[in-house]
């Protein structure tokens, strides 16, 4: 054993803690930001513009529901339907995916629950065309794309159908078609990959943003920093986005920083950062519209914090009341984001608790029947799943000899 | 002594250790107040204080480099790297900066650093949660690589390996945790009444470089380590093949001794891994044994691995080597 060595008595170096344990009470600061702080910015603005930005929140719906200040981004009351109905339909989606798993139909899953607002309402700022490069937690960019919720069941159930063939765990879609890349689970592997993408659509000339997730755990990973450097140094039309959700399964976000908050991260980069509330529908839209508006107009990346909470558990393998209080997440200051939203449109009139009720009901039947589908071509409990085959395709782009012996050892 | 799941056995190492050498500190993600995902550490930081058993930050390459920078100036960490797929991004630092300190520095520094590190599949966790990347570290001199298989030899080992002054990569077979597994996914079993989850509690150490003979008899010599262990058991039973079982427990140095008499007395060899074929470190023994037990040798030694694919999510049971497979091979060395 190495030499003795005298231990320091007092603590001898800081280890950070979470504010609060499961025997605490709740203990978020209430919020003092309201929509009328900050100011709209022009696109060109510097990193240092966005000082006030970065410190501060960035919000348009307060808290009683009413949308106010510089960057409201006033829009169609149709465009707001449509994402309350794509926010509604995620959380259902996720509540239908849960069940699945604990009867076995899954082997795994994972929620957007409390942070429904964050990829639906930034896909939705964006065009049609442009990238989207997810981290688990942004899976309802496939609905603002179109994409079939058979189809994407198909692939967390692992059946026949799956057009991952059954390769990845659950919530690791993958869909080229809605310009949605592939999940991969080492966490934060695609920041400085959508860096890369954002590249190649400038060099062929594509106006085509690409937009990117990580959360505040992922943070502390060297890729974070990479693609803010990269980003600064290439000005690529990209949209650079830490999800704050405060935990990394469970470790509080204080420990991924030591810093004062996440998004000032992005200004010794020189690139212009904002904390956006990613629980205020509005605020998300018209930040990341705004951001696109940036990149496409060549003045390179734009850093956002989004700044939530994790309101459910990290993963079905997860039981959060071992690390924070049961019902944490009922006193986040920001709300709940399809809460959020719906009280705004009641409150300017364009929906009810009737219509919202009329809504829920449609899309739990339309989740259930699509269930009903995709397990009818055979879950993960009971098969069938694609062929065994699968395993030794698309490894390389042909099969090589040694991998073909190897598929026909199995014989399958 | 008492009955212990490999998790619990891993703990009273820790725990053991962290009695005697102030010295020994753990940390990774999610270790210090939760007690890890797959539950190791568990009380350790209540035990110990927050400053001995700690959360880090999301980054294996930091917590790599600061083990190191640990290990350098006279402590003794051990690091939990959440999954062993996951441990890539520290890789630059253990091959190029742990494993080379030592000879790089003229024996000056020295960074005695344990990784610990869930492994193999089994679990449906997909490509990312399912990978056995040892011949990764076999491959890297400096490093000595461990891959325990039951809770007995997983406490003595990790004990051993803590206690080492190279860095260690410490595998654990997260699909063991439990229990052994015998390659039926529709038959779970605890380490309840396996003899080698009797573990001693206080200090307690199985030499590293030093194999263990599970099964002996008379015609082939199978070799594994980890989960394949249990699996190759069961398929010994299935082919009726009186045979050698060896848990080779260090890969990085194996136990050549033990391994070569046993070929030589079988003359038949089947080396068993979960990890992909080509510079599997099955293809490092077949090609050591051959060097000398060549004229003792009655068949071809043969290698029974997953294949060279990416680990599969539904169909992993067609990836892991199943008792067929095992059984079949060594039957195969029986023929003329
Ligand atoms: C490189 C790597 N290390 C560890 C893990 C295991 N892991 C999966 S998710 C996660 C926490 C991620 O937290 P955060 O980035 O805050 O995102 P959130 O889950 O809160 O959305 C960890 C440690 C992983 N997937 N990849």
């Amino acid at each position: 054993m190495t030499d003795e060595v005298p231990l320091a008595t007092a603590e001898p170096f800081r280890v950070p803690t979470a504010p609060c344990r499961p025997e605490d009470e709740s203990s978020f600061p209430a919020w003092e930001w309201m929509p009328e702080d900050l100011p709209l910015l022009p696109i060109d603005c510097s990193s240092e513009d966005t000082k006030e930005h970065a410190y501060g929140l960035l919000r348009v719906i307060d808290d009683d529901g009413k949308a106010g200040g510089e960057w409201n981004p006033k829009l169609d009351p149709e465009i707001l339907k449509t994402g309350l109905e794509y926010m509604l339909r995620l959380r259902i989606f996720d509540e239908r995916m849960m069940k699945l798993q604990r009867t076995g139909k899954l082997s795994f899953y994972m929620r957007s629950f409390g942070e429904e607002a964050i990829a639906i309402a930034q896909t939705m700022a964006l065009e049609q065309h442009d990238w989207v490069f997810p981290s688990y937690r942004q899976p309802g960019a496939q609905f603002v794309r179109g994409r079939d919720m058979v189809s994407m069941m198909n692939h967390c159930i692992g059946n026949e159908m799956d057009n991952v063939k059954g390769r990845q765990m659950p919530v690791h879609y993958t869909w080229k078609e809605g310009h949605f890349i592939s999940i991969s689970s080492p966490v934060g592997t695609q920041f400085n990959q959508a860096v890369g993408v954002a590249m190649a659509s400038a060099y062929k000339g594509d106006d085509q943003v690409t937009i990117t997730w990580l959360g505040d755990g992922t943070s502390a990973q060297g890729d974070y920093h990479y693609g803010l450097n990269f980003a600064s140094v290439y000005k690529p039309p990209v949209i650079l986005c830490i999800v704050n959700n405060q935990f990394a399964i469970s470790t509080h976000a204080n420990l991924a920083t030591g810093g004062p908050n996440f998004a000032s991260r992005g200004l010794p980069y020189g690139i212009p950062s904002i904390r956006v509330d990613g629980n205020d529908f509005l605020a998300l839209y018209s930040i990341t519209k705004w951001a696109r508006d940036r990149a496409s107009a060549g003045h390179g990346a734009t850093h956002l914090e989004v700044y939530t909470y994790r309101a459910g558990a990290h993963s079905s393998s997860d039981d959060p009341s071992r690390y924070r209080p049961k019902d944490d997440h009922l006193h986040w200051p920001g709300g709940d984001p399809i809460e959020r939203l719906k009280n705004h449109m009641i409150s300017i009139g364009i929906w009810s608790e009737e219509k919202h009720g009329e809504l829920i009901e449609k899309i739990d039947s339309e989740v259930v029947a699509s269930y009903k589908e995709a397990t009818s071509y055979g879950d993960l409990a009971n098969g069938p799943y694609p062929p065994a085959s699968t395993i030794f395709t698309e490894v390389y782009e042909t099969v090589p000899w040694h991998v073909q012996e190897q598929r026909e050892e199995l014989g399958k | 002594m008492a009955e212990m799941n490999i998790i619990e056995a891993l703990k009273s190492s820790l725990d053991d250790l962290m009695k005697r050498d102030p010295n020994v500190l753990t940390f990774g993600e999610d270790v210090g107040y939760f007690g890890g995902v797959f539950r190791v550490t568990d009380g350790l930081q209540e035990k110990y204080g927050a400053h001995r058993v700690f959360d880090t930050p999301l980054a294996e390459g930091g917590i790599a480099s600061m083990a190191m920078g640990m290990g350098l100036n006279g402590l003794r960490p051990v690091a939990e790297i959440q999954f062993a797929d996951y441990i890539f991004p520290a890789y630059d630092q253990i091959v190029n900066e742990i494993a080379k300190v030592r000879h790089r520095s003229g024996g000056e520094f020295t960074a005695p650093v344990t990784f610990r590190t869930p492994a193999g599949g089994g679990i449906r966790g997909g490509h990312h949660h399912s990978q056995s990347p040892e011949s990764q570290f076999t491959h890297t001199p400096g490093l000595k690589v461990v891959y325990c298989s039951t809770p007995l030899n997983a406490k003595g080992l990790l004990t051993s390996s803590v206690e080492c002054n190279d860095p260690v990569i410490f595998f654990e077979p997260k699909r063991c945790y439990n229990g052994p597994f015998y390659g039926d996914p529709h038959k779970l079993s605890t380490w309840k009444g396996h003899p080698d989850a009797d573990v001693p509690e206080g200090e307690f150490r199985i030499p590293l470089e030093q194999a263990n003979m599970v099964m002996e008899g008379n015609d082939c010599t199978v070799i594994a380590w980890g989960t394949m262990v249990h699996i190759c058991q069961q398929a010994i039973k299935e082919s009726g093949v009186s045979c050698d079982l060896i848990d080779l427990q260090t890969l990085v140095p194996w136990d050549r001794d033990t391994v070569v008499s046993s070929v030589k007395k079988t003359g038949r060899c089947v080396i068993v891994h979960e990890a992909p074929k080509t510079s599997g470190f099955g293809a490092e023994m077949s090609a050591s044994i051959q060097e000398r037990c060549f004229y003792h040798l009655e068949s071809p030694i043969t290698r029974v691995t997953g294949w060279d694919t990416p680990f599969p999510h539904t169909t992993e049971w067609d990836y892991i080597p199943s008792t067929e497979r095992i059984s079949k091979a060594i039957r195969a060395t029986q023929e003329d």
